[in-house]
């Protein structure tokens, strides 16, 4: 049998980022590569950094220093064919800033009413990034609206429901539709299980599961809960008092950890 | 040993020592010296006591413990692949592809049905879903689980269904490498025959095995050399390393009975 090709392409590279709003406050001194089709969570406790920094590598927040490199493949002109463009998040002005975050990028919100508009209906919620890229057919707007709907496990008999009508659950599960229906290829999520009951929390994560695996997406997840870090991240970094202290494979992190913070970090979980 | 045959996996001088920050920067020595070689089609077994850490050996070819001295290595046609030293981003993939792992206990994925967590490893490789889907319940089927559990979710399963479930989703991938540890622990006969026989079509298409049976009569009918662990094993029965781990399911399992007894 030969080799297996276990080289991935890098999609997204934080070299040394530093974000502080005081002493130990934020995140210093990142430096890591996410792969193509990867899925890296970012664990640790209230007030390690890791919000800060997913802040800064979604495009929310500049660093003090260190810079943010998006490896994209989109063709930048019909010359250029599907060259990979280095682009440098914080130097590509505003206005590529937030294309590349409407047309490539995802970003799920801990609380789904900081991602949803509230007042419009779930079909229009999902629609608008999908109108945002040009599409205008009304028919294919709604078309997709239910389509995405039923992959999230919504009823598409809600389309034309508000979201604030929805439970919590329910409101997350269309914030994930509404973010994924332009198939990014990189997405950014922030404690999306957080404020969820645990059986609507359980539904959740193997809805995530599956639409990585099928969409082949990349993913940055921050959580505070190693059970969902092990079943939906194939890598992790240890955040503590906004610095990395541990990186490496999720089962060799939770299994052997190297370090005291994470293995203090493990051995103080409850198992029921 | 097929003596023609050069090795697959070979272990040289493997060590292994857990530091443990909490006990005072204690150092556990399990491992010390191991070495083995494991070729295409073979299965090899691993001896020892019971508690000597046998599956601590299969957690560092899985990638689950760090290597912490000597070496790992796997022998592909084309050049070798040292496992000590793999970047963490390798690992997901070499898994898909490469390596195998029945582990003791399944890792109950919740609300996922007993058909589809044994799906996932061909689903992972992008295979077509109607065939996965085929292949799963033909194992499910040969492994006598009841076709009335394959749509419900494993977690309310008894020992030995979630154990046949671990089973169905450890072979359905061929990985030419696979480690199974005690996969027929809480099989009856007629399972545990479904087991072994499942081993030998694996031996016989070249999978190189890496076991743990504490059955005799199993280990017996499986296994083509024993490695004994004795003298390179260092851990005893107080050996703790169960406790730096309490996020693994074996762990768990330890924790149940005294929260119950709380409860009580």
């Amino acid at each position: 049998m030969k080799r297996p090709q276990l080289k991935r392409p890098a999609l997204l590279d934080a070299r040394n980022i530093t974000r502080l709003y005081g002493p130990n406050q934020g995140c210093q001194d990142i430096d890591f590569t996410l792969h193509q089709g990867e899925v890296l969570g970012i664990v640790g406790e209230s007030g390690s950094g890791k919000s800060t920094l997913l802040r800064v590598l979604s495009g929310l927040e500049a660093p003090d220093e260190g810079q943010v490199i998006y490896h994209s493949t989109q063709q930048a002109s019909a010359a250029a064919g599907s060259a990979t463009e280095n682009l440098d998040l914080y130097a590509i002005g505003e206005a590529r800033r937030r294309a590349l975050l409407r047309m490539e990028w995802g970003l799920v919100h801990q609380n789904p009413r900081d991602g949803l508009r509230l007042g419009v209906s779930a079909g229009a919620n999902v629609g608008e990034r999908l109108m945002a890229l040009g599409q205008r057919h009304y028919g294919d707007l709604r078309a997709a609206g239910q389509d995405w709907m039923e992959r999230v496990e919504l009823d598409p008999r809600r389309i034309d429901d508000a979201p604030r009508t929805f439970s919590g659950g329910m409101q997350q599960r269309l914030q994930i539709a509404r973010t994924l229906v332009t198939q990014p290829r990189l997405v950014f999520m922030d404690e999306p299980t957080g404020g969820l009951d645990v059986s609507v929390q359980a539904r959740l994560l193997d809805m995530l599961r599956t639409l990585t695996r099928e969409l082949g997406l990349s993913v940055i997840l921050v959580t505070h809960d190693l059970a969902v870090a092990r079943l939906l991240a194939h890598r992790l970094m240890v955040m503590r008092q906004g610095r990395v202290v541990e990186a490496g494979l999720t089962d060799q992190i939770l299994d052997d950890p190297q370090h005291p913070y994470t293995q203090l970090l493990v051995s103080s979980v409850l198992t029921p | 040993m097929t003596a023609n045959s050069s090795p697959f996996l070979s272990a040289s001088s493997l060590d292994k020592t857990f530091v443990l920050h909490a006990q005072g920067g204690q150092q556990l020595a399990v491992m010390r010296g191991l070495s083995l070689s494991l070729a295409p089609g073979e299965c090899l077994v691993l001896a020892g006591r019971s508690g000597i850490g046998k599956s601590t050996l299969l957690k560092m070819v899985n990638g689950n413990y760090r290597v912490s001295g000597g070496r790992l290595t796997l022998h592909f046609d084309d050049g070798a692949l040292e496992l000590s030293d793999l970047p963490a981003q390798a690992w997901h993939r070499l898994r898909r592809d490469v390596i195998g792992y029945v582990s003791q206990f399944l890792r109950v994925v919740p609300r996922v049905s007993a058909r589809e967590v044994v799906m996932e490893p061909l689903l992972a490789r992008g295979c077509d879903t109607h065939d996965a889907h085929q292949r799963a319940e033909t194992l499910l089927a040969r492994l006598n689980l009841p076709e009335r559990l394959w749509a419900l979710a494993p977690g309310t399963f008894s020992g030995g269904e979630q154990q046949r479930v671990n089973i169905a989703r450890g072979f359905i991938a061929e990985h030419p490498l696979l480690l199974l540890d005690e996969p027929t622990a809480s099989l009856d006969s007629a399972n545990r025959d479904v087991v072994v026989e499942l081993i030998q079509e694996a031996k016989a298409r070249g999978t190189a095995m890496l076991g743990i049976f504490h059955d005799e009569e199993v280990r017996t009918r499986v296994a083509d050399r024993l490695l004994p662990l004795e003298g390179h094993m260092l851990g005893g029965t107080e050996m703790p390393a169960s406790s730096a781990m309490p996020v693994s399911s074996e762990s768990s399992s330890a924790t149940t009975p005294s929260h119950k007894e709380s409860l009580q």
